[in-house]
């Protein structure tokens, strides 16, 4: 005969609260998802000439913003990805103890510059310093339709916001990879060196698999950042209502947190109103591109330490 | 099974295929010290030399130190990569390529932040004076001033935002990883990713509306902005503290329950404390993510000249607003001071994560346990 | 054990607490000193709000810092999120005054202004003038001419080459370079974009084709956020032009423009001279100055290219002490010393002595 186990009063206020905390922010997502929609309503249902651009209606209006942000973000993950997991690679095993104290440091003084001085920093250094490479990739590869011109005179093309962006991810990403890669039992690496491995396969085998899920969760952060990344795209990029694949023209397709940013200040009356039904439907691609990410993940077994 | 790895081995060191060589070298060949550092010079050097004679031959205008050092890079991981695999053997090589990939990428990611900080100390060097850390901007015209406002707003509006989202953030991932099982925490996990999306103006827009809704559309103050921050922070803490807590290892738990002690006091005294370190850096991560972001204070917490220290009345300067309205308002007669005062309180506001960063650090180190193995 | 822990912790928060403390040292004197003798008898006291244009930024500014110095218990904060923003926070309450650089359209004048007494409306009352350049980067090219036709078919994408005959046509003897021109427009709705458009439609409605708006039309050449975007861009672009308010073109060249029969270099003066020659908008309120500026000026250096800018305020507020404030500062802003002052800081043109007296006098009608 075994006793009923005894609940303890500090085990259930403890968990009750983390109750509460996870529920205050399934609160806070409802009530922002219940905001854009009610604002959103009267965009959504709009018709011929109301709405800005010429649109004839709330999905020809949104289509290429939406275009815009999901290619800008992919090219900025793109390059931000192997280069933050090579960073962090290099700061958790391949650096001297001292030097990847301070280099962690730095990377992690860099996500804290503000958004505005990212755009600063492209218009001013990034995008002049590009437009001549743009001018060669156009006349010498220009029969890629990814380079055909007309290049851009300025550089500020979605090829550079996906730079900055890329630039404004890496910092984020690597601070987490670095983190989990830290993590890694050195006990299994320990034993991997000793069975004569290379360091690359030490790697490979007890510190990558050990680490993807907290890879994938940068990549997400990160994905996160540069879908919502407002300023910065709104400064360094020349935007055009358009959707297209060539990264160095002028026109450029826009991002709809960028938009958002551009024409707030001077919209009124049914504008503001598909302004917040973008910012809706970016809501929704983030939805679908984490559920996207979950699903890949769930594939594979993650190796974890709690219980899974 | 002795047999085929010498024979793998043997094909490896460049004896010919299918000579079975009995006598096997349990090591293979080394290369000599220093032969990662002249091939590399020699790659350049090589590269150097291409790119030269294309500037004498009157190809290209100038002599593109650029293009030496890319495709001097190229042209040293491959051949690094070609000798080592004929002299040490497939793995090894492997290894070589990897460890230069990645200084490669090392080095290439650092090229763009270097040249960030470059810009901002170089544009900041022009206001570093106590003026500026002494003074507000009220009655300044042209030259002068300072950003003691945007200072004092931006420390108290992110001490708020972190007040705020720090307990919400922490214990949501401590129910995730420690109590979460069902329904609610698979919906609690998927939310906190979909809010990581949320754009920081459509949170502005979102936490205007809440309070145009509860105090009227007049009303601006700091505590506003502190909630619209805190909503692009929860998810940046939940999910770092989430992973940090995951890794932390089942046998300290079960050691813990063994010895009698309630869930919510390991939790507490053992689980929190091993990671502590990754949490603060993820706390440390949050509050980079939102002390830059400019859209939603700009909208919800305004623009003032003058100093505030009240959070609930009134508006506040922060530094982001004033970093985006000195640039974007540098016009006329003093635009130079303008843009000065801008680069200068950008220099502030990382020197102010910096002093944070090694804060957090410093905590870290003072309360987590010793690492054993 | 516990205290070695605690102590350099509290140390550093001791220390970050005297350093948050401390108060702007020029707000200190400010505060101390009360100004002797020469001010008016009564200091005023309280707290306005304005949101708006973005143009009258600079010159905001002045006018803020020149009133709160003669009343240091005055607080005004005048935030530039744009003309669209400032217009929509007047009309729901949330800002006391607005700045804008059109006047409120029939449609907004329609509305209920939650700041304003029943039965009252809104009142525009120009305060800002400044010229907007064609401003240019072209090496080897100092003293570029256009004329509205030129301007209309470059900045509609139809002239696309620097030595295009309808541009060398106009300058004589200038040898144009054989390249593309970099068109630059503004990325953002903007006011400046509004008055440039509205002049092309003006004066050449055939090449231009398009109504006015605050979005630039179309689809041609790089667009850069903001004033400031604008300038960077033209500036680090090579055979680039661009519209933009004459404050910002520092650094660029400005282009003469053709006004009647002669080539006209931009000038504040002849900005002004264009206001003074423009009647004001009929059918609206007593005290209502909005202007409906005459684009086909062609008096003597007249610059047509110009932007005039708003306050807006209710003629009879809510709360007596917000009105009257409003009206203090109204007429502050228009008066002499404050245009010339904000005229020496954004490069503006001041208003011309009779119509600042009717700004004054109209603020004055402000309860």
């Amino acid at each position: 005969m075994t006793k009923k186990a005894t609940v303890r009063v500090g085990d259930r206020v403890f968990s009750t609260t983390t109750v509460v905390a996870g529920a205050v922010i399934l609160a806070t997502l409802a009530a922002v998802a219940i905001f854009l929609v009610i604002q959103s309503i009267p965009a959504l249902v709009a018709g011929e000439g109301e709405l800005p651009n010429d649109s004839a209606n709330f999905w020809q209006y949104v289509g290429p913003l939406v275009f815009g942000t999901v290619w800008a973000a992919f090219l900025a993950l793109l390059f931000a990805t192997p280069l933050s997991i090579g960073i962090a690679l290099f700061i958790s095993h391949y650096a001297p103890r001292r030097v990847s104290q301070t280099l962690g440091y730095i990377i992690d003084l860099l996500a804290a510059v503000p958004s505005v001085v990212f755009g600063l920093w492209g218009i001013v250094v990034l995008a002049p310093l590009v437009q001549p490479l743009y001018q060669w990739l156009g006349d010498n590869l220009g029969w890629i339709p990814l380079f055909a011109g007309p290049i851009s005179g300025t550089g500020r093309t979605i090829l550079t916001a996906a730079m900055v962006l890329a630039v404004m991810v890496i910092p984020i990403m690597t601070a987490i990879c670095r983190e989990v890669f830290l993590q890694a039992p050195r006990l299994h690496e320990e034993a991997a060196l000793a069975l004569g491995a290379t360091k690359w396969e030490m790697i490979r085998m007890s510190v990558l698999p050990f680490a993807r899920s907290g890879i994938v969760s940068a990549v997400m952060l990160g994905l996160g950042r540069a879908l919502g990344e407002t300023f910065a795209v709104a400064m360094v990029l020349s935007p055009a209502f358009i959707v297209k694949f060539a990264l160095l023209q002028a026109q450029n397709p826009n991002t709809i947190a960028a938009n958002i940013a551009l024409q707030f200040p001077e919209a009124t009356g049914l504008s503001v109103n598909a302004l917040v039904a973008s910012g809706l439907v970016l809501f929704v691609v983030t939805l679908l591109v984490n559920v996207l990410a979950r699903w890949i993940i769930s594939r594979r077994a993650a190796f974890s330490g709690a219980d899974a | 099974m002795t047999t085929t790895a010498p024979e793998a081995e043997a094909a490896a060191v460049g004896g010919a295929p299918g000579i079975h060589s009995p006598h096997v070298p349990l090591t293979g060949g080394t290369l000599p010290r220093g032969t990662t550092w002249m091939v590399l010079a020699g790659g350049w050097l090589f590269a150097g030399a291409f790119f030269g004679l294309l500037w004498a031959a009157g190809i290209t205008t100038t002599f593109s130190l650029v293009g030496t050092v890319f495709f001097g890079t190229v042209l040293f991981d491959l051949v690094l990569y070609v000798i080592s695999r004929i002299v040490e053997g497939a793995r090894r090589a492997k290894d070589r390529l990897v460890t230069s990939l990645v200084s490669t990428a090392f080095v290439i990611a650092l090229l763009p932040l270097v040249s960030l900080i470059w810009t901002v100390v170089l544009g900041g060097m022009a206001r570093l004076d106590v003026a500026f850390f002494t003074q507000s901007m009220r009655n300044v015209v042209g030259e002068g001033g300072g950003a003691l406002h945007a200072i004092i707003g931006t420390l108290l509006i992110t001490l708020a935002a972190a007040v705020i989202s720090v307990p919400i953030g922490l214990l949501t991932s401590i129910y995730l990883v420690e109590y979460g099982r069902g329904p609610f925490a698979r919906a609690i996990t998927f939310l906190v990713d979909v809010m990581t999306g949320i754009p920081s103006i459509v949170a502005g827009l979102f936490v205007f509306a809440l309070f145009a809704l509860i105090a009227g559309p007049a009303v601006r103050n700091g505590f506003m902005g502190a909630v619209a921050l805190s909503v692009l922070m929860i998810p940046v803490v939940v999910r770092s503290s989430e992973e940090i807590l995951r890794l932390v290892p089942n046998e300290l738990r079960e050691a813990s329950y063994a010895l009698g002690v309630p869930k919510w006091l390991t939790i507490l005294k053992i689980v929190l404390p091993t990671s502590l370190a990754g949490i603060v850096t993820g706390v440390m991560l949050a509050i980079a993510r939102v002390i830059g972001e400019t859209a939603p204070l700009l909208l919800v917490t305004g623009f003032t000249f003058s100093m505030n220290y009240n959070l609930f009345d009134d508006r506040m300067m922060t530094l982001p607003v004033f970093v985006y309205t000195q640039y974007t308002q540098a016009a006329g007669v003093s635009a130079q001071a303008s843009i000065d005062r801008a680069w200068t309180a950008a220099l502030t506001l990382i020197v102010i994560m910096l002093v944070l960063n090694l804060a957090g650090r410093l905590i870290a180190k003072i309360f987590a346990p010793k690492r054993g193995l | 054990m516990k205290l070695t822990r605690i102590a350099p912790l509290g140390a550093l928060v001791a220390a970050s607490a005297l350093v948050l403390a401390g108060c702007a040292s020029n707000e200190a004197s400010a505060d101390g000193n009360t100004p002797s003798g020469d001010s008016s008898a009564t200091a005023l006291s309280g707290t306005i709000n304005g949101i708006g244009s973005s143009a009258q930024g600079t010159a905001q500014q002045t006018w803020i810092a020149g009133i709160q110095t003669a009343n240091p218990d005055l607080n005004i904060n005048y935030d530039p999120q744009g003309s669209g923003a400032g217009r929509k926070s007047f009309i729901s309450g949330a800002a006391d005054f607005a700045g804008s650089d059109a006047a409120l359209s029939d449609e907004e004048l329609s509305s209920t202004f939650a700041m304003c007494a029943d039965g009252t409306s809104a009142i525009d009352l120009p305060v800002y003038i400044s010229p907007i350049a064609i401003a240019y980067n072209l090496e080897g090219v100092d003293d570029l001419k256009l004329d509205a036709a030129t301007i209309a078919g470059i900045f509609s994408g139809k002239i696309t080459k620097w030595n295009d005959s309808q541009i060398a046509a106009l300058n004589d003897g200038v040898t144009l370079p054989d390249a593309a021109i970099t068109v630059v427009h503004r990325s953002d709705d903007s006011g400046t974009t509004q008055n440039f458009t509205e002049y092309l439609a003006a004066n050449a409605a055939d090449a231009w084709g398009q109504e006015p708006s605050q979005t630039f039309p179309f689809q041609v050449g790089d667009a850069a956020k903001g004033t400031s975007g604008v300038a960077e861009a033209t500036k680090s672009a090579k055979n680039s032009i661009t519209y933009i308010d004459e404050s910002g073109a520092a650094g660029l060249s400005i282009a003469q423009l053709k006004v009647g029969d002669s080539f006209v270099k931009i000038s504040a003066d002849g900005a002004a001279a264009v206001v003074a020659d423009s009647p004001l908008v009929t059918g609206r309120g007593d005290n209502d100055l909005a202007i409906d500026i005459n684009r086909t000026d062609t008096q003597a250096n007249a610059w047509p290219l110009v932007l005039v800018s708003y306050l807006i305020a209710c003629q009879q507020y809510k709360d007596a002490a917000t009105g009257s404030l409003v009206s203090s500062y109204i007429q502050y802003a228009a008066s002499d010393a404050a245009q010339q002052a904000a005229a020496a800081q954004a490069g503006s043109a001041p208003l011309s002595a009779e119509l600042s007296a009717k700004v004054i006098a109209a603020a004055q009608t402000i309860k």
